[in-house]
């Protein structure tokens, strides 16, 4: 039985139904088999034990698992991957819980007490309030105060302005991942199931975009785009930094064509879209999500560097870029205008990464080889009892 | 152990003495046992034949004694090479045992030889890690080796890429290489599975050559009856990990024990057994004259040119008729253009010229549309059937896929036709809801027959469908198939580059060889009387099951075949 992992499984479908043993038809049938051909669902130790050796591991490795079920085990798993989809978790609430949401006229308001385009009087020289070293220990004391991360020359409180940045950016990776997802799996896999003309076409203009420097093209775009707001930039993002998704589902999409299942749906009388949608894209849902991620967390830097260089999101607004550019002057008299959003951008950056790389390791079925320290111990002690009841084997040449 | 029957002038000094050998697998949590408590010996000279199905735990305890076990392998027990330990051995050590003292000939030599290295290179590579041999006389030596397993032009195969060679002759290559140090014992894992029957036949002769003149003791791990009964001198037979049954060759066939070991005896197809049952339909179709549902009249089928490569004749001049009912069978070596006949009959790949009529329908000068109404009557079984079922897809989906795109049937009217289909099959109608991954090779196998039936179609296309199945598995395909054929009545096109099998079903054999058909007849015709050559070679090469015949067979054929 041949891992079907290897397949690029995805999430999504995890419908999966456990070891259905006390159907009585499952039963007949087993009987009627020969052994070799046992249902792999069937309860393992009904055959005597002793003889079930290697077809325990298939039916451990099956027992009634989809694979999108096995893949998010593997995820959850990892160590990495949980404790950064935590951190950008508490992130993404705090950055919207604390100034409130206002997004197409939509509007609550925060449990902060400034907004991010407030200006209150200047406080404390302006420099941030917040103490986190206990007074036993010679320090202020634990509090916030009135301004936790300062003020800007102006007043505006830091720490709304880094919340609204953080929003800001935020939307824009979630729009333009989105954006680049959909553009590149469909741009890939029509260019991959098709094929010809229609793919040269579209990989000729996927290099285009690709051998164009990406900041370049964006800068000249969003300048076109300048007063439409930050959906418009993710978006004119988005529609640029497909290209590496497309490449990527279009050689999943070549392979995956060649497959006989394919063909059968082919005689089935299965059209193109049918087969381009239902039955090759699922199989590559695990290139996709993980391409989608890696994407993600480089659009973070991406915008930065746009909004750096005044491109991006547009004053009154801020975004974390726009914010360090704006008071990169500031940097040797009020560090900390510089280092909030850096912190943020750093902390979203990685955690996007992580959840990345735990997406894979979790797609990626030679993950199981490896083996837990528990195993690593028994192995190299000596030969313990047998973990199935197993009993002693009868000398085969009697 | 009755493995230690010593044959007359040998030496009584086991080569290789293997005691309660153990092999668990970490898998979730868990250790499972892949082979337990093995006990065997092998002799200098001898040949041992491993024997059982897929998942036994042949392959896992065989290269156990070398330490290859992956990782999350365990081996247990003790395995005494010449008196030496080998289990535990690490390192330099290990290496120093692996490729001169223990070689091994694995099952595929096309991913076993190295792509970028030339075959010489490779040889002389394993001369010198163990022995201080100058290049020169490495070399010198790596042709002697080649011509010592009968490599056509050993000096110009030296300097050969594996991309260069044939099947055949890359797994003398890699013979060769096994056999370069004089090892003490030779694994061989699967060496012919992946070889046509006419180049296993040769094979097997080089094997059977070189024990005489080496002297190694050799492991031969293989499904096939027909391999042991023709070279091993004894034998184990495996189930789950564990020895059921050992002894001489000659006693275990002529007098199996276990009744593992008569299942598995009785579950190998011998040629000249089959008994096709002749279907109502069929009658019909010969007393009325009807017209053929498949109808091949000089087809010739290209696949077309990409790049520099030309475009290449895979079928040429073909003529076959399949009339209603009738099971016809198309053997072939691979790469002789039987697959390519199958695709072509269900529209998958164009015909380049002749004409190709699916039940009076012209096949080639359709429109999409048209020819998804001809497919309506044509089903296919695919060879792989890991990958013939959408992964994604439970399988009561993929069975109704058919009747849902054709209209025939949707809702509970579709629910009800798939619980019919799996009913027909033999598999629970709980089954609808599982994925390909929880069932087992055959179980797919036969998901893929009731989605080819869904639609009652007039012919069935069967590409290789039991290639891929252990023995006992094909047999119970096999039978479910007949069964299924001589009640549904539909007409097949049978595929398969095993004459046993096809000689199970067919009513008439249609042999391929290089994108033609040499020869197309009844059975018996085919069988009994094969008039091409190649039809003779391809019968003459099948090795029978049973070790006394098949040394009478052996010997007629070298009689026969000119010396090369």
């Amino acid at each position: 039985m041949s891992s079907p992992l290897g397949q690029g499984p995805a999430i999504g479908s995890d419908i999966g139904t456990g070891p259905n043993s006390e159907d009585p038809r499952n039963e007949k049938v087993r009987s009627e088999q020969f052994a070799g051909d046992a249902t792999p669902a069937g309860t393992p130790g009904d055959g005597g034990g002793s003889d079930k050796a290697e077809n325990a591991i298939a039916m451990k490795e099956v027992e009634g698992l989809s694979l999108g079920r096995i893949v998010l085990r593997r995820f959850l798993r990892h160590k990495g991957a949980m404790i950064s989809l935590v951190v950008l978790l508490l992130v993404v609430i705090l950055s919207f819980s604390a100034i409130g949401i206002n997004v197409l006229g939509w509007h609550t308001t925060g449990w902060w007490k400034w907004t991010y385009d407030a200006v209150p009087q200047p406080e404390n020289g302006t420099a941030p309030t917040l103490s986190l070293i206990p007074q036993w220990l010679g320090g202020s004391g634990i509090h916030l105060g009135n301004h936790p991360f300062g003020q800007d020359d102006v007043g505006h409180d830091m720490f709304a302005r880094v919340m609204r940045g953080m929003q800001q950016s935020l939307m824009i990776i979630l729009v333009t991942g989105v954006a680049s997802t959909v553009l590149g799996t469909v741009i890939g896999s029509v260019a991959g199931y098709v094929g010809g003309v229609v793919d040269s076409l579209l990989m000729r203009l996927t290099d285009l975009i690709i051998i164009v420097p990406l900041i370049l093209l964006a800068a000249i775009v969003a300048h076109l785009f300048s007063n439409a707001g930050s959906i418009a930039l993710a978006l004119v993002l988005g529609g640029l930094v497909w290209t590496s998704l497309a490449r990527l589902v279009r050689g999943e999409v070549l392979a995956l064509r060649e497959r006989e299942f394919v063909e059968a749906a082919r005689v089935a009388g299965a059209s193109a879209a049918r087969i381009i949608f239902r039955h090759i894209l699922p199989n590559a849902v695990g290139v996709i999500i993980v391409s989608a991620t890696l994407t993600m967390s480089a659009t973070i830097l991406t915008e930065t560097a746009l909004s750096y260089l005044g491109l991006g999101v547009h004053a009154p607004d801020v975004s974390l870029g726009s914010l360090i550019s704006q008071y990169e002057t500031a940097f040797t008299t009020r560090p900390w205008l510089f280092w909030w959003p850096g912190i943020f951008i750093v902390i979203i950056a990685l955690s996007i990464n992580f959840i990345g790389d735990g997406l894979r390791d979790a797609f990626d079925p030679r993950q199981r080889r490896s083996l837990g320290r528990k195993a690593l111990k028994e192995k190299s002690e000596a030969r313990p009892k047998p973990v199935t009841d197993a009993g002693p084997v009868a000398d085969a040449g009697a | 152990m009755s493995t230690t029957t010593p044959t007359p002038g040998r030496t009584t000094e086991p080569i290789l003495d293997v005691k309660n050998l153990g092999v668990d697998f970490w898998v979730d949590g868990v250790w499972y046992p892949a082979a337990i408590g093995m006990n065997y010996q092998v002799h200098p000279g001898e040949v041992l034949a491993i024997v059982g199905e897929s998942g036994s735990g042949k392959s896992s305890s065989s290269m156990a004694l070398l330490g290859l076990t992956p990782p999350n392998g365990r081996v247990t027990g003790s395995v005494q090479l010449n008196g030496r330990e080998l289990v535990g051995l690490t390192g330099s050590r290990l290496r120093a045992v692996r490729g001169r003292d223990v070689a091994v000939i694995f099952q595929e030599p096309m991913t076993a030889l190295n792509p970028v290295y030339t075959i010489g290179f490779q040889i002389v590579e394993t001369l010198r890690t163990h022995t201080e041999m100058a290049p020169d006389d490495a070399k010198a030596r790596a042709i002697e080796l080649l011509t010592m397993v009968e490599m056509p032009t050993p000096e110009t195969t030296f300097n050969k890429y594996p991309h260069q060679l044939s099947g055949g002759q890359r797994q003398r290559a890699m013979i060769a290489m096994a056999i370069s140090c004089d090892p003490l014992l030779l694994v061989a894992d699967e060496p012919t599975t992946a070889l046509d029957v006419t180049v296993q036949a040769e094979i097997l002769d080089l094997m059977r050559n070189l024990r005489h003149r080496l002297n190694s003791a050799i492991i031969l791990i293989t499904h096939d009856m027909g391999v042991v009964a023709d070279l091993a001198d004894s034998m184990l037979v495996m189930k789950d990990g564990v020895v059921v049954e050992s002894g001489s060759v000659a006693s275990v066939f002529s007098n199996p024990e276990h009744p593992y070991t008569k299942q598995l005896l009785a579950a190998v197809p011998h040629l000249g057994t089959g008994e096709a049952i002749v279907t109502e339909a069929l009658k019909e179709a010969e007393s009325t004259n009807a017209r053929p549902i498949l109808s091949m009249k000089d087809v010739a089928i290209e696949y077309p040119k990409r790049g520099r490569v030309p475009a290449f004749r895979a079928v040429d001049g073909v003529n076959l008729e399949i009339f209603p009912g009738e099971v016809v069978g198309l053997v072939g070596e691979s790469g002789s253009g039987k697959t390519t006949i199958g695709r072509a009959a269900v529209g998958l790949l164009p015909i380049a010229e002749g004409s190709l009529t699916v039940d009076g329908r012209e096949l080639s000068t359709n429109s999409a549309k048209e020819l998804r109404e001809v497919r309506r009557n044509i089903g296919i079984v695919f060879q792989d059937p890991g990958s013939s079922l959408n992964p994604r897809f439970p399988i009561g989906q993929s069975i109704g896929e058919p009747l849902l795109l054709s209209k025939v049937a949707k809702g509970a009217d579709l629910d009800r036709r798939v619980e019919t289909l799996l009913d027909q099959v033999e598999l629970p109608r709980s089954f609808r809801n599982r994925y390909p991954h929880e069932l087992s090779g055959g179980q797919r196998q036969r998901v893929g027959i009731a989605r080819a039936l869904a639609l009652s179609p007039a012919l069935l296309v069967a590409d290789e469908p039991t290639s891929a199945l252990d023995v006992s598995v094909q047999a119970r395909f096999l039978v479910l198939l007949q069964e299924l054929q001589s009640q549904l009545q539909f007409a097949c096109l049978f595929i398969s580059h095993d004459l046993a099998v096809v000689d199970l079903l067919s009513h008439r054999i249609a042999v391929m060889h290089r994108g033609k058909i040499v020869e197309q007849g009844s059975k018996e015709e085919i069988l009994r009387n094969p008039k091409d050559p190649y039809t003779q070679r391809l019968i003459a090469a099948v090795p029978l099951p049973d070790p006394a015949l098949q040394r009478e067979r052996r010997e007629a054929r070298s009689a026969t075949r000119p010396a090369r």
